[in-house]
């Protein structure tokens, strides 16, 4: 409890959102501070007071902050099983629809669209969809672009594929070129990249499905509320919204307008 | 001092430890407690099903912003961090600290910066060094450390790391560390209202 430490990081948030636009200042305290840390060591400043002096003055420093500012780490069918429900319940739902429009909010390096582009595919469904795929971070979304990831993830991510109830051969997806795997580039016909702040902008368009997992657990509760508000608004009547698996709607603004598709998988319908 | 919060990290041996520490609270007792538990990345639930078949209070696993509040007994999901606010518990998925995730220095030293004093931190066995810098910056707030005898752990190494960074306030077998809790959270029982 460093009461003069955390007035310093109001004030970097403060002044990073009223000059540059990037909202942190409703961020979960906790690990960000953890990050906060991180960037002072990297950095090689010692308070946050110098931080910020260099953030709000050198654009460089800008961009190294707002990288380390969000938690990045993702995976290929990161929790198998959420998409082998959405494999079972929510494709034939989706298979009545003539086309479909689907949000990725805050898809970091873009495992998460590719896989939902193979699973997509495996239905039979992909050439029906449009996959929007969010972030507000420029850097990972160069990432999610190419659409290439690292070779020695492989092993794990076809372990995922499999468990996640892939019905094919997951090599076919990529070529590996040195230590890289680089997925097909018809995978991404039907992806638009773009930048985009849960924070900070707002609705742009109407969505079948909405999947927002692992990006609300950084915000508290205040933020989380805005971007719930949000995704219902972007989300169709009988529209499918998905979360992270230690997430749930409990307490939120919308709860009472979602069903659960399946008890415990993180997925649920908009019904009014 | 009052505590208004405990937190357990375990590892290697630890669900036998933690089963046992748990089964010796009582049904009333008056303290939030949050548990890292070493576990694989896909054990979902499991863990916190077999804990509640040992314990009195009720156990889960932690949803994103769950409130904080006494006599729960509550489990860091599997692949996530976690971590302690003032009041509410939140999750992280940064990349693993010390080959870990769930890391019980994040729960540590996320709870020393939250709580302070009010902290009671224990560290059970285990093969890992984790937990050593989160204990020391529990008792670097004021708050309690508290370290299982390693003679009577599972695995020593883990307590071990924990009592060469920090000077425990108790070194004991797991049986003592649940009724030093009960007569803490006893304590705590009083001054509420
Ligand atoms: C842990 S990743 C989640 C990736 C993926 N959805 C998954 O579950 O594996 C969190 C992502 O949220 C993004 N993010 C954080 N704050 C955001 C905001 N205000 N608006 C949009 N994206 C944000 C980060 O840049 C990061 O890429």
């Amino acid at each position: 409890m460093n009461e003069l430490e955390d007035i310093e990081i109001q004030l970097l948030l403060e002044g990073v959102a009223r000059f540059y636009g990037y909202d942190f200042r409703n961020y979960a305290l906790a690990s960000l501070k953890r990050r906060i840390a991180n960037v002072l060591r990297a950095e090689g400043v010692k308070t946050v007071s110098a931080l910020q002096e260099r953030v709000l003055h050198d654009a460089a420093c800008l961009e190294r902050f707002l990288l380390a500012m969000t938690v990045n780490v993702t995976a290929m069918f990161r929790d198998p099983h959420f998409y082998l429900t959405f494999m079972t319940k929510v494709v034939p739902l989706l298979r009545t629809y003539p086309f479909i429009r689907i949000w990725h909010a805050g898809c970091s390096s873009g495992e998460e669209v590719y896989s939902m582009a193979i699973l997509l595919h495996e239905a039979g469904l992909y050439d029906r969809c449009r996959i929007y795929a969010t972030d507000m971070n420029a850097a990972v979304l160069a990432q999610a672009k190419a659409g290439i990831f690292a070779l020695n993830k492989m092993q794990e991510y076809t372990n995922n594929y499999l468990k996640a109830g892939g019905s094919q051969s997951f090599s076919q997806y990529y070529t590996a070129a040195y230590e890289r795997a680089i997925f097909r580039p018809w995978l991404k016909e039907h992806i638009t990249f773009s930048q985009h702040n849960l924070a900070t902008d707002g609705s742009f368009n109407e969505f079948n499905v909405i999947l927002c997992r692992n990006v609300m657990i950084y915000f508290n509760k205040d933020l989380q509320a805005r971007v719930h508000h949000l995704l219902y608004e972007s989300l169709s009547l009988f529209g499918v919204l998905g979360v992270g698996q230690a997430e749930s709607l409990k307490f939120t603004p919308h709860e009472h307008q979602y069903a659960e598709i399946v008890s415990g998988e993180r997925l649920y319908r908009r019904i009014s | 001092m009052t505590f208004e919060l405990v937190v357990i990290g375990a590892s290697l041996g630890g669900l036998h430890a933690v089963a046992t520490l748990l089964g010796g609270l009582p049904g009333n007792f008056g303290l939030p407690v949050a548990i890292v538990q070493h576990r694989h990345r896909e054990s979902e639930g499991a863990l916190a099903t077999v804990l509640q078949r040992a314990s009195k209070l009720p156990v889960c696993d932690v949803e994103d912003k769950q409130a904080i509040r006494s006599g729960i007994v509550c489990l860091a999901p599997a692949d996530y961090h976690l971590l302690v606010e003032r009041d509410v518990f939140a999750l992280s998925t940064e990349a693993p600290v010390l080959y870990s995730r769930p890391s019980i220095n994040v729960l540590f030293e996320s709870a020393a910066d939250a709580y302070g004093p009010q902290v009671i931190g224990i560290i059970l066995t285990g093969a890992s060094a984790d937990g050593a810098d989160g204990l020391a910056a529990i008792k670097a707030a004021g708050g309690l450390a508290v370290v299982q005898d390693p003679a009577t752990a599972e695995c020593r190494v883990m307590p071990e790391a924990a009592l060469e960074s920090v000077v425990a306030d108790h070194v004991l077998p797991v049986p003592a560390i649940a009724t030093l809790l009960t007569q803490l959270g006893a304590g705590e029982l009083k001054v509420a209202p």
